[in-house]
Formats: C-alpha cells, sequence, structure tokens
C-alpha cells in the first residue's frame, strides 16, 4: 500500500489543562476529499491546525509524506489552507492576492503571471484580477482564497469551514463547485465542518470528532447506516434511540427488549453482543412507514422478518409539512415520541395522516443499526 | 418671498433656538480669540491694544529676528526628530501588546499610559531633574545634537500616544491574515512587512502627526529642559510675552497656526483615504 499523504500518530494538543485533540490516529490517502466533522469545540479545528503548522501537537507525530512535519513552521510545509474568513489580503489586488505565495517563493514573474491567470481562471475569476477584495462578493472572495491556496500547487489544500459565511443558496452552489474543483485538480483536500450536510454530500471520507476523541472514520453512507456509536447515531442525521437487552441473540436473528417501546425489536441478522447484553437500536425516522389503524387489524406486513412484525400502534401528536416531504411526532404506548419521515411522492391522493389520529408504526428487520456504546 | 417654513422634524434639534445659541457660544468661545489674535497680528500699533491700521511689516520683522528664526527650526527639528522616533517605539511597544503574552504585560500596558496622565509640570520636573542628576545631556554640542534632551524628553511624553492610537488600529487586525501570508510561505519578518504594516499605516499616520503637534507646541516640558542655545518655538514666544504682546507674537504665532492646520488637512486627507478603504473591508466571520 502507498504511503499515506497524511498520517497523524496518537496526537494529543493540549491548551493548559484542557485537552483539544485526545490521542488521535488517522491516516488520509492522496487525492481523498477527507472531511472532519464535529459539534463546535470537538478539536477537530485544532487538528487542522495543526496539519497547517499554527499549533504544535503535544504528543505524537504528524506526517505529510512520511515524513515528521511536527516541527517545521507552517511556512515550510507542503499544504496551504483556505480560511473561515477567507483572510484575503485587504490592500492588494485580486491578482496580488494569488501572486503572493509565488513571490515569496520566488517564482519568476513571467511564469508567476502565467500561474496566478491559471489559477484565476480555474476559479472563475478571470476578468476581476485588477478588483480590490472591497470590490468583491463574499463568494468571490472565496474563490480569490481559494486560488490563492491553489496556485501554490500544494499536497493537501486545508479548508476550514468553508462555506460557513455564505447565504444557503450560494452554499449549495459552491459545494458543488468544490467537488468539481477537486476532481479537477486532483489535490487531496481537508475539510473541517460542523455542517453534517456539507460533510456527506462533499466528502469521500468523514472522520467524526467530539471533545478531542475520534468517535468513527468511515465514509458519509456507512457513517448514517453504520454508526459505530450513540453519539455518532445522533449526530449524524436524526434517529430515534431506544435502549434494551439483547433477548435473542443467534448469528441470523436477534431480539432486542426496550422498555422504551411496546414491542420488542427483531433483528434479520446476529449481534455480536451476546445475550444480556444492552445495546441501544437506533431507527432513522425515514426507515419508519405509517400505515392506516384499522381495529382488529394488524399493520401491512411489509417484511418476511423471521419473527415479530416489528410494530407499534401511536398517536399522531405533531406534523411539519416541508414540501418534499413530511414529518410526523408519533406517540407510542409509555409516552415516547418517535420521529417519522414520509417522502411526499404524489401530488395527491396521498394517505392523508391527521393530528390525533392512531396510526400503525413499522420498519423493516434490517433497519435498525445496533449499537454497543 | 413669503415661505412658511416646515416645522422641525423631531430630531432636527439644529433648527430651534436653544441648541443654535448654544452652538453660536461654542463657537465663539472657540474661534473667536483665534481670529482675534490673527486680526492684530495685522495692527500698525506696538503696544497692540487698540487698532491701528493694517499692516505686514511685524510679518517681515518675524522673518528678519534670527533668533525666532532659529527657535522655529529648532522645534521643527525636535518635532521631526522626536516624530520618528516614537512611531518606531509606539508602534513596537503596540505591537508587542497586541502580539504576545507575557509576565508583566498587564503592568507594562498600564506604564504606557502613564506620561498620557502624569501632569505635564510633573513631566517637567522630572525631566530637569533626570537631565541634571542622573544623566546628565553635554553642554555646547553641534546642533542638532544639543537638542537631545529635549528630544528625549518629547520622545518620553508622545510615544505613548502613538502607542495607543496603533493598538486601537490593531484590535481590528483580523488573525487569519498573519496565518494566510505564513500559510503561503511568508517568514515573520515577511508577514509583518506585507501583511501587518499595511494595517497599521493609517494609524502611523494618525499617531505621527499627533506626536509632531505635540511636540512642536510643547511648552511646559520644553521649558524645564532647553537651556540658552536651545530655545523652542514656544519657549521663545513666553519669553517674548513677558516684555509685551507685541504684535510680532500674534504673527508668529498665526504662522504656527496655519502651519498646524495645513499638516492637520494633510494628515486628514491622507487618513481619510485610508479609513475609507479600510472601512470597505467587510468584516465576514462565521
Amino acid at each position: 500500500m502507498a504511503v499515506p499523504i497524511i498520517t497523524f500518530e496518537n496526537v494529543t494538543k493540549r491548551f493548559g489543562k484542557v485537552v483539544a485533540v485526545d490521542n488521535v490516529s488517522l491516516s488520509v490517502e492522496e487525492g481523498e476529499f477527507f472531511s472532519l466533522l464535529g459539534p463546535s469545540g470537538c478539536g477537530k479545528t485544532t487538528l487542522l491546525r495543526m496539519l497547517a503548522g499554527f499549533e504544535m501537537p503535544t504528543e505524537g507525530r504528524i506526517l505529510i509524506d512520511g515524513q515528521d512535519v511536527s516541527n517545521i513552521p507552517p511556512n515550510r510545509r507542503p499544504v496551504n489552507m483556505v480560511f473561515q474568513s477567507y483572510a484575503v489580503f485587504p490592500h492588494m489586488s485580486v491578482a496580488e492576492n494569488v501572486a503572493y505565495g509565488l513571490k515569496i517563493e520566488g517564482v519568476p514573474a513571467p511564469e508567476r503571471r502565467r500561474r496566478v491567470e491559471e489559477a484565476l481562471d480555474l476559479v472563475q475569476l478571470h476578468g476581476l484580477a485588477d478588483r480590490k477584495p472591497d470590490q468583491l462578493s463574499g463568494g468571490q472572495r472565496q474563490r480569490v482564497a481559494l486560488a490563492r491556496a491553489l496556485v501554490k500547487r500544494p499536497r493537501v489544500l486545508l479548508l476550514d469551514e468553508p462555506l460557513s459565511a455564505l447565504d444557503a443558496k450560494l452554499r449549495e452552489q459552491m459545494r458543488t463547485e468544490l467537488c468539481t474543483l477537486q476532481e479537477k485538480v486532483g489535490i487531496t483536500f481537508m475539510m473541517v465542518t460542523h455542517d453534517q450536510d456539507e460533510a456527506l454530500a462533499l466528502a469521500s471520507r468523514c472522520a467524526v470528532m467530539n471533545r478531542g476523541l475520534l468517535q468513527q472514520v468511515a465514509t458519509p453512507n456507512d457513517l448514517y447506516e453504520f454508526p459505530n456509536s450513540r453519539f455518532v447515531a445522533d449526530f449524524i442525521g436524526s434517529v430515534n434511540l431506544f435502549e434494551g437487552v439483547l433477548a435473542v441473540d443467534e448469528p441470523d436473528q436477534a431480539v432486542i427488549r426496550s422498555a422504551d417501546l411496546a414491542a420488542d425489536i427483531y433483528l434479520d441478522h446476529g449481534v455480536t453482543g451476546g445475550r444480556g447484553t444492552t445495546v441501544w437500536a437506533a431507527l432513522r425516522p425515514e426507515k419508519i412507514e405509517l400505515s392506516k389503524y384499522v381495529e382488529g387489524v394488524g399493520p401491512p406486513v411489509i417484511d418476511d422478518a423471521p419473527a415479530g412484525s416489528n410494530s407499534v400502534r401511536g398517536i399522531i401528536r405533531h406534523e411539519a409539512y416541508l414540501g418534499s416531504e413530511s414529518t410526523y411526532e408519533v406517540e407510542i404506548p409509555g409516552g415516547r415520541r418517535l420521529k417519522v419521515l414520509r417522502s411526499n411522492l404524489t401530488r395527491w391522493d396521498q394517505e392523508d395522516f391527521s393530528l390525533g389520529e392512531t396510526v400503525w408504526l413499522s420498519w423493516h428487520a434490517c433497519s435498525p443499526a445496533v449499537l454497543l456504546s | 418671498m413669503a415661505q412658511s417654513p416646515t416645522p422641525p422634524g423631531p430630531l432636527e434639534y439644529l433648527r430651534r433656538w436653544p441648541l443654535q445659541v448654544w452652538l453660536l457660544g461654542v463657537g465663539t468661545f472657540l474661534y473667536a480669540p483665534l481670529l482675534a489674535l490673527v486680526a492684530f497680528s495685522f495692527n500698525d500699533s506696538r503696544r497692540n491694544i487698540v487698532w491701528k491700521g493694517f499692516t505686514l511689516k511685524y510679518y517681515a520683522k518675524v522673518f528678519h529676528d534670527a533668533a525666532l528664526i532659529e527657535a522655529f527650526a529648532n522645534s521643527l527639528t525636535i518635532a521631526a526628530i522626536s516624530t520618528g522616533i516614537s512611531l518606531l517605539l509606539g508602534a513596537l511597544a503596540a505591537l508587542v501588546l497586541w502580539r504576545f503574552r507575557f509576565p508583566g504585560k498587564a503592568g507594562l500596558d498600564g506604564a504606557l499610559g502613564l506620561p498620557i496622565v502624569v501632569p505635564e509640570i510633573c513631566m517637567g520636573v522630572a525631566m530637569l531633574v533626570f537631565f541634571a542628576k542622573v544623566l546628565p545631556w553635554p553642554q555646547g554640542l553641534v546642533w542638532p545634537l544639543n537638542l537631545g534632551a529635549i528630544i528625549i524628553s518629547h520622545v518620553s511624553f508622545s510615544f505613548p500616544f502613538v502607542a495607543v492610537v496603533v493598538r486601537a488600529r490593531m484590535a481590528s487586525f483580523n488573525r487569519e491574515l498573519e496565518e494566510a501570508a505564513r500559510d503561503l510561505g511568508a517568514g515573520e519578518l515577511q508577514t509583518l512587512r506585507d501583511v501587518i504594516l499595511p494595517h497599521m499605516v493609517p494609524s502611523l499616520i494618525a499617531g505621527g502627526f499627533l506626536a509632531f503637534t505635540l511636540s512642536l507646541d510643547d511648552f511646559v516640558i520644553t521649558f524645564f529642559t532647553s537651556g540658552p542655545d536651545t530655545v523652542t518655538f514656544p519657549v521663545k514666544v513666553y519669553s517674548m510675552v513677558r516684555f509685551s504682546v507685541t504684535p510680532e507674537v500674534n504673527a508668529a504665532s498665526t504662522i504656527l497656526i496655519v502651519l498646524t492646520v495645513i499638516l492637520t488637512a494633510i494628515a486628514l486627507r491622507l487618513q481619510g483615504n485610508q479609513v475609507a478603504a479600510a472601512a470597505h473591508q467587510p468584516v465576514e466571520r462565521g
């Protein structure tokens, strides 16, 4: 296997008594769009800043291309950063901003001009080369910051919350553009974000952090469908969590008995826990199906699960119509409310669920994710 | 033309008579003395008490008064040199306080403001004692070295003003700009030159003019540090007034006023451009 482009080896960073990054080991392969995701204060920005060289690790090593950079100052590292505030130099024109890094590097003027032009083309800023930053919009300033970093041809491009300062429409557009840009330049991107949508949409792989600890490193799909902890399940998307014990645990089936839920949860796969283990079942709102309640008739069988029907009765307590989908809060016996999401697939003739109505909630035996921590 | 004026709006205080009277009063007490000074510099009278007629002869006299010219040259030299040193010291002090954390920072911060709040007369006496007992400035040096004591004392009270102004400016500096420069390959000094210094420029201009005018018209502290060979303009004017307020004093003062006004106008203009440019840079933080 090739040498990973970035390696964090047991990296710990303390600020006084506060542990910002706690024994993180992580490697990123060349060409990845890697995203560090987590709530604010989880240490993701510190990790990125250590990679850029603005912070030194208290313990552990950071390697770029297999070379230890822990003690190399930021100006001599083969990485460049797009800052959260963009940090475009206000007293320089767009072209001067982009040329700055090359000038420091000592690139001769003709080549400098050519590369600046190339970089500006890349981020679609041609024609704005002579503008001053105060004549640019937020989105344009961000492009300047991108061009300024990319023109240095870094091994890794670091992005610190790149889209957080843009308005919603522009953010959507820049998301797509960042993706295209990364494919075009083929440079490894490492992005910090607290926005899970952004991370899921952009990254080829994500690391979820919490309180300085690395929680899970996986593809967006795996993070969502196969979270490894309650924190990840809850942080990525929304989820209904049930605490319970494994009543049955066999290779091809398992049953979770939860005090929160009137019915047992049947699974069509085994859990590596063993009977009596405390586990959590994470059920995503869109994986619960709503159907009309008819007295004496059970819910439609949606699964040929080995046993049980994985369904409970509930009363709709809250409904929000969001256009493409509707969300419901359904109260089940025992008082808990479950989040349910339903796509609005047709324009009319939809089954009309109304507040206070009793409904069946049901799900596939493979839908809940079983969490051991 | 009978034009019925619209009644003043709720916030149009300037159209109500009490405020107009107030403004008139303020204007009178601010500018009438200056106007009188300027007017009487053209008065054709030795004693300068009643108006006797227009003349420019006292201006001619000023320009032929070697002692006055020398005092004026001294003042300008002292102001120029002390401004230069104050800018350097003040900017460095501001940078240190802005950039670093170190033990005794609060103490230094407070001590820096001391020359601003200590009464000038105390500063003057302190300087007198200092240059008499602690560090006697050698006598009989060639010009402008003989002005050394005055220059040092001027630096000591004007560089804190520069530091305060520069520091206030640095508070609006986005630290990510510095990091961006480092990230793009710049060393510490290149970052200082290419990113931090350009941000400081407006405050350096403002601080410089502040220091220059403070030095130019300082009387109290200078009075205690100047010797017979090192008379500055304000000290000279004072000694002239002790005999009598002649139109010559008025003329000299008028020249100084005009000079200060011109300098201030230039400063405002330079600073206005810079500040306007800086104000256009919106602060966007997530």
